[in-house]
């Protein structure tokens, strides 16, 4: 039930946004982004390098999730 | 049986999304990700514990609107962790994972629809991932929102699967160009598990005497991070990520992550971070219980410690055709240092910590 009600609040949130735009321009042109789309920017260079580091952590931590990376489970605990 | 029950569920999936996806149609300004093929090699160890073996990837576009992606990863374990050799005997075994992606854009949005499989000899777990990123304001922030539906299957050597564990994951996120050289993102992820969450082989100890664990079968966490990079000039590349976590089992943690990335010359490019993370333990772990309780546990990875990690990526771009293809091959290299409060080598009495070391070496070539 919380999950669902979070989800809704995202939603409404996501639906919002295109509002907030009516009085506020995006200030990064595309033609500025050069920068931003160098492949050193990005957050997560290689999937699989990203995938297998998270899966070393989460079967050695306790904590989990959040990360943008999507794997599959396994009974390694 | 339980392969086909997946392919089933992921057969309605794609049926029922691809469908409606296609009636949505109309102009797109979000690209798909690039053609990509990798094959990475990878080694874990520390604690006793060494898992090797091949990961390998596959992207390809089907035309301007789909792509298809197909993984595999292997796990070829030897475990003679803390936990083995006090209480059991060393062991070998495979592990083997499976995924098949579509992605689909659509004007501003990609749909990401993944099923996975991961499969042991005592324990199958199956799962489906759907997700959504829509960029919004003229792609100045990306919104993204995602489910996972995980089945797993329990098992034990010389029982079979006697038991089930289901898993609901839960996502949302946000990433925001902040100026031509910055951009942060923020992450939230909940986590819902009913089942049989501990582990057949493990024994707690009560007033020293060993006994099966007992842990709930249900657990509900929920996680958020946020990260930024940027650019300081001349792709000078700082970044760091901030994750806190708490469950109802009792665990918080912090996750920290600092790092630096820059090139050198047009062909090397090299990363350099720490990692740091703490928590606390789950309500019902104990390293010797003094007192009889329903649930208890000796699981260190619920137990309160903290690591730091150490890492080095090196990427050298071996080939580059203009407009045809790219070869990059990267080393990854991370240092790790595991110290526990509360559990302790029976063996010893001390409290217990160890190091590792985890490496990866792949080759990803871009068409």
């Amino acid at each position: 039930m919380t999950c669902l009600r979070l989800v809704l609040i995202a939603v409404a949130l996501g639906a919002m946004l295109p509002l907030g735009g009516c009085a506020l321009q995006p200030w990064v042109k595309p033609y500025e982004r050069e920068s931003l789309a160098d492949p050193i920017m990005n957050l997560q260079r290689s999937t699989l390098i990203g995938q297998h580091r998270e899966h070393v952590y989460d079967v050695r931590e306790g904590a989990r999730g959040a990360t943008g990376i999507q794997g599959t489970g396994c009974g390694c605990n | 049986m339980a392969a086909t029950s997946l392919w089933r569920r992921l057969a309605r999936l794609l049926g029922g999304f691809v469908g409606s996806l296609l009636a949505a149609g109309g102009a797109r300004a979000v690209a798909l990700p690039d053609n990509v093929g990798e094959a990475m090699a990878h080694v874990y160890s520390g604690g006793g514990v060494t898992a090797s073996g091949p990961a390998l990837l596959v992207r390809k576009n089907l035309g301007d609107r789909f792509s298809l992606t197909g993984s595999y990863y292997a796990d070829f374990v030897s475990n003679a962790s803390i936990d083995v050799v006090t209480t059991a005997s060393p062991y070998r075994e495979t592990r083997n994972a499976y995924g098949l992606g579509l992605n689909y854009v659509v004007r501003d949005s990609l749909i990401t629809l993944v099923a996975a499989t991961s499969r042991e000899p005592d324990y199958i777990a199956d799962a489906v991932n759907v997700d959504v990123a829509q960029d919004v304001f003229g792609g100045m922030t990306t919104v993204s929102l995602g489910f996972t539906r995980g089945w797993d299957q329990v098992g034990k050597t010389g029982e079979g699967f006697f038991d089930t564990a289901d898993h609901w994951r839960y996502r949302l996120g946000a990433t925001q160009v902040l100026t031509p050289n910055w951009l942060m993102s923020a992450n939230f992820e909940a986590i819902s598990d009913d089942g049989y969450l501990g582990n057949p082989y493990r024994v707690a100890l009560v007033f020293g005497a060993a006994v099966p664990e007992n842990v709930p079968r249900t657990r509900s966490s929920r996680a958020f991070q946020l990260r930024a990079i940027g650019d300081l000039g001349e792709r000078n590349v700082v970044r760091g990520a901030y994750r806190y976590f708490w469950d109802n089992w009792g665990i918080n943690a912090h996750t920290f992550e600092v790092g630096y990335a820059r090139y050198f010359g047009k062909d090397w490019m090299a990363d350099a971070f720490v990692r740091y993370h703490v928590q606390g333990g789950a309500l019902f772990f104990s390293d010797n219980a003094t007192s009889d309780t329903t649930y208890i546990t000796r699981n260190r990875q619920l137990s309160s410690f903290d690591d730091v990690g150490l890492g080095l990526n090196l990427a050298y771009t071996a080939k580059t055709v203009p407009g045809q293809y790219s070869v990059v091959v990267t080393g990854a290299l991370e240092f790790m240092k595991f110290k526990f409060s509360e559990f302790t080598d029976v063996r010893t009495g001390q409290l217990y910590s160890f190091n590792a070391v985890l490496a990866q070496l792949l080759v990803s070539v871009t068409f």
